[in-house]
């Protein structure tokens, strides 16, 4: 269990290897088409309340949808990446009333949805189920205004139709996680995907990604499911984590004073750190689906479903692995990142062209989160063999590194108009014979084996050269000198 | 006037859009009163379209082929600026932002506006009496119920309002008040025609059509409205060839079946006796006539009346208070929703609703909604096999003439049964019309319905051609 569900007071002490979490996951991710699912309007975040619609997305009497293909294409690209197989598929309508839902039903796919039984894998090789992922449309957005935004305490409601028509993707897994740590995982891997294959932008911040997840427990190992309670209202990685870890706690208690656990829908609260009851599952909707028929069945050729196959960009996962062979040492933390922020080609690229992958990999890592700009492979690979041979410190190579990011060029040349030249050996040799003279004091206890010393030494050798000297060339010559 | 003789005159410059306009307009103030045809007459828009028309005329322009034409709709066809009630109290103040797109095409081809034509609410009735605005009187005898739901549309073409109107038939709205009021009215094969702006009753069986006092006026409206639009996923994509250029073809060697299901219990003797006049009007022409057989097809009217509710209470579920139409305030969201709804929507639509949301429900859905698609299934089967036999098939359209207002308002299922002939053609998709053809025992007109497989238009009106010459 994580610290904050420990901390939450009234919560017994865990009994984290008795029970066991399992976790479900349903992600909403916006595809990134031009228009909307059904109609011409733009799909674009923001924009003025109620500009972003047209007859048909505001479901007006008489209109009728027409299926925008590009959605589909984007939804098949995920269906690819999730390793689904692409079926015949029917759309359906949902019903249920609700304001911000312009025809009070939402067209989205049932029994027969496009993609099914794919599978994800995390960055651990842990491979999680996908049942579906299918094609549906978003609903606008209702305000409540007074009451502190709060709908049983509103004055009254507005509703901005414009993400109304939205063509989404829903991501449906199979209840295969154990933990809020593989929860996260697996959502930001599955994010890279979809950012990965140009279905989405990702930005759980905008709502383009929202993840509703499935919480249950269990004693360890038994094989059936307990009761779940659904999770809404998860707006980032974080509260994910920690909702995950208050429910499963919340559920573990009640199980374990004897109380049994009701099957609910509820809703995180990122203030209190706690999830509350929305709804019972006997207040759940019928939804009484049945197929549009305002729509034709929706069956790609396999002949397109192959072309968009062969266009699909390398996934994260192909990706990662090979960054990994480039660079065998690397830490898989690590190399996640850099696909994580696509930096991994650059980097594979640099080390092929004879870039240390040591060294790349920390540039990478640590001195390029903002992208990298102009920076080539080739000028970092000549960068890091720069740092290999000495010519630049650690510090210089950053610096150097900004004016690549920022201006592009060559290392030499910049390192060149930074007054960054790699000071010879005789000089350094010199400059550490003479700092051994002015502080015997110091040498005698880096002698006797003070380790601290050598960052003392380090120090004024970098002082005296305004950090042109390399500190590791320092350390080496000190250690040399003391026999 | 015929719409083919208004049009030609108007486009020979014989006579002036704005004279023809003028004239129903004057027919309209002088005897709507009495029918209740219209909902709403744009008699001013109609006047300034007139002048345009005439101004396209005299600057040598081609005013289209039906210019000129006034032109009736159904209240539930979308027309930018001019309120479309459907019938409906939740409908009160609603004006549509654009043109159906059937209402775009009559423009483009000329033809002019004059009006919206009263139907049973949303389309749900075989009447016209279950309108919010009061029931339309049959011209033939004005206590006699028009038919429905487009009974507006047909009373409008029989009381000389309008040479065309156009109606939506679900489940024989087109062609029993078409046969009720002594008019020609077409069901077109679905897809045939866009429903982008047709308010939808149920859309898998909806379907826009022309009522005139011609087969001839009926083709050329057909025309114009007819073929592919981008707007409407279900319309069909390949342009057929029009209709009207075989329209004098006769019936010479077709194959003619008599549906068995349609000619037996529950249709009116007098009735009967048109149907096998105008059989023998067919032979006669030399149509070879043979028994056909669609046994599904006695289930049809079961299967509609639990698909048709199923769809409705899907695409009413939209009239909720929050964006349009009649708002009746609650203390929460879905008490308003609740109260615009009770105040809004009438009985037979209630009904309806109640009925397809039921059929829809979770428990209920294989033995209602989904056992009245398998049957549906085996009638298009079945119909299938009546089409590798025959190239049309005859039966009544309504079992009797039009009966008397406020006959069958207390009796759902008495009313329900108007339509025994009529709902298969809209469970099967195909094409079907019906023609007057003399009168029943009590002088009142009768239709013959002419049933034709998918896309058999050009066959289907050549053999309402041939019975309308042999009248």
């Amino acid at each position: 269990m994580g610290a904050e569900a420990q901390s939450i007071p009234g919560l017994g002490a865990p009994a984290d290897t008795e029970w066991e979490t399992v976790v479900g996951l349903e992600v909403h991710a916006e595809l990134a088409t031009e228009t909307k699912l059904f109609s011409a309007s733009p799909n674009r975040f923001g924009g003025d309340p109620n500009t972003h619609i047209d007859p048909v997305s505001l479901g007006l009497p008489g209109s009728l949808p027409v299926l925008n293909q590009k959605a589909v294409e984007l939804a098949i690209r995920v269906g690819l990446a999730l390793n689904c197989r692409i079926q015949p598929s029917v759309f359906a309508r949902k019903n249920y009333f609700y304001p911000d839902m312009p025809k009070d039903f939402q067209i989205s796919q049932y029994d027969q949805p496009i993609n099914v039984d794919g599978w994800l894998e995390l960055p651990t090789g842990r491979r999680i189920g996908i049942e579906r992922a299918h094609i549906e449309e978003d609903t606008g957005k209702t305000v409540h205004i007074g009451g502190g935004g709060r709908i049983h305490e509103a004055g009254y409601s507005l509703v901005d139709y414009n993400r109304a028509g939205v063509p989404l993707v829903e991501i449906v897994g199979h209840p295969e996680l154990r933990s809020a740590t593989e929860a996260r995982q697996y959502v930001a891997e599955l994010r890279s995907i979809l950012v990965a294959v140009g279905a989405s932008d990702g930005k759980m911040e905008e709502g383009s990604l929202r993840v509703d997840c499935n919480v249950s427990v269990r004693p360890a190992g038994s094989d059936r499911l307990g009761t779940r309670c659904e999770i809404k209202n998860v707006n980032s990685l974080r509260s994910l984590g920690r909702a995950i870890d208050y429910e499963s706690r919340r559920q573990i208690d009640l199980l374990t004073s004897g109380q049994p656990i009701e099957q609910q829908t509820r809703h995180w609260n990122e203030d209190d750190g706690r999830t509350h009851a929305l709804r019972s599952k006997e207040e759940d909707h019928d939804y009484r689906y049945f197929p549009e028929p305002d729509l034709l069945p929706l069956d790609p050729s396999p002949q397109w479903v192959e072309q968009i196959r062969q266009e699909l960009p390398p996934l994260p996962r192909d990706r990662r692995l090979r960054l990994a062979e480039a660079a065998p040492s690397a830490d898989a933390a690590h190399i996640a990142l850099a696909v994580e922020r696509s930096l991994d080609e650059l980097a594979v690229a640099a080390i092929g062209q004879g870039g240390v992958p040591e060294r790349v990999m920390t540039h990478i890592v640590h001195n390029l989160a903002d992208g990298p700009g102009e920076l080539t492979p080739q000028a970092l690979a000549s960068l890091v063999g720069m740092e290999d041979k000495g010519q630049l410190t650690a510090t210089q190579a950053k610096r150097v590194l900004a004016v690549l990011v920022d201006r592009g060029g060559s290392p030499q040349e910049a390192a060149q108009k930074l007054g960054f030249e790699a000071m010879e050996s005789v000089e350094l040799e010199s400059l550490v014979d003479g700092l051994v003279a002015d502080h015997p004091d110091e040498w005698s206890r880096f002698c006797d084996g003070d380790a601290k010393l050598t960052g003392f030494f380090v120090g004024q050798a970098m002082k005296a050269t305004q950090g042109r000297a390399d500190g590791k060339a320092v350390t080496q010559l000190l250690n040399s000198r003391r026999g | 006037m015929t719409v083919l003789g208004i049009a030609g005159a108007v486009r020979s410059g014989q006579r002036s859009a704005r004279s023809v306009v003028d004239e129903y307009l004057g027919a309209i103030a002088e005897g709507d009163d009495e029918i209740h045809a219209f909902n709403l007459v744009a008699a001013e828009q109609a006047r300034a379209r007139a002048d345009e028309i005439d101004s396209t005329v005299a600057e040598g322009r081609d005013p289209g082929p039906l210019a000129g034409v006034p032109v009736a709709l159904k209240d539930n066809l979308c027309t930018r600026g001019v309120p479309t009630t459907c019938s409906s109290r939740i409908l009160e103040g609603w004006v549509p932002p654009y043109d159906a797109t059937v209402v775009g095409r009559l423009h483009g081809a000329g033809a002019v506006m004059v009006g919206k034509t009263n139907m049973d609410e949303f389309a749900m009735g075989s009447s016209t009496e279950n309108s919010a605005f009061g029931p339309t009187r049959n011209p033939c005898d004005t206590s006699r119920v028009p038919g429905g739901s487009s009974g507006g549309s047909a009373a409008a073409v029989a009381a000389g309002f309008a040479p065309v109107a156009l109606g939506s038939d679900t489940g024989g709205s087109i062609r029993q008040p078409a046969a009720l009021c002594g008019v020609v009215g077409v069901k077109p094969t679905y897809g045939l025609v866009s429903r982008y702006g047709l308010v939808a009753f149920a859309s898998s069986l909806d379907q826009i059509g022309p009522f005139t006092t011609t087969v001839a006026d009926a083709a050329a409206v057909l025309d114009v409205i007819s073929g592919p639009d981008p707007r409407d996923s279900t319309s069909i994509g390949d342009s057929q060839p029009p209709v009207s250029a075989t329209l004098d073809n006769g019936v010479d060697g077709l194959r003619v079946g008599v549906l068995a299901e349609l000619s037996g219990d529950g249709i009116s003797p007098d009735v009967a006796a048109r149907v096998r006049a105008a059989v023998s009007a067919l032979q006669s022409a030399g149509a070879r006539v043979a028994e056909a057989s669609a046994p599904a097809a006695v289930y049809g009217l079961s299967a509609y009346y639990l698909i048709a509710p199923a769809e409705a209470s899907s695409n009413l579920a939209r009239y909720d208070g929050v964006r349009y139409g009649l708002r009746v305030d609650g203390a929460s969201t879905p008490d308003m929703n609740t109260a615009s709804r009770s105040a809004g929507f009438g009985d037979e639509v209630k009904r309806r609703i109640m009925i397809g949301t039921y059929a829809l429900s979770a428990g209920y859905y294989d033995a209602y909604y989904g056992k009245a698609q398998r049957v549906r299934t085996l009638i298009i089967d079945d119909f299938a096999s009546v089409w590798d036999q025959f190239d049309l098939v005859v039966s009544p359209t309504s079992p009797t003439t039009a009966f008397s207002l406020g006959e069958r308002t207390a009796d759902p299922m008495a009313m329900y049964m108007s339509d025994v002939c009529t709902v298969p053609v809209n469970l099967t998709g195909q094409a079907a019309m019906s023609v007057p053809y003399g009168v029943g025992d009590d002088g009142l007109p009768v239709g013959v319905q002419i049933l034709a497989p998918a896309l058999g238009e050009p066959i289907m009106f050549r053999a309402a051609a041939v019975l309308e010459a042999s009248r």
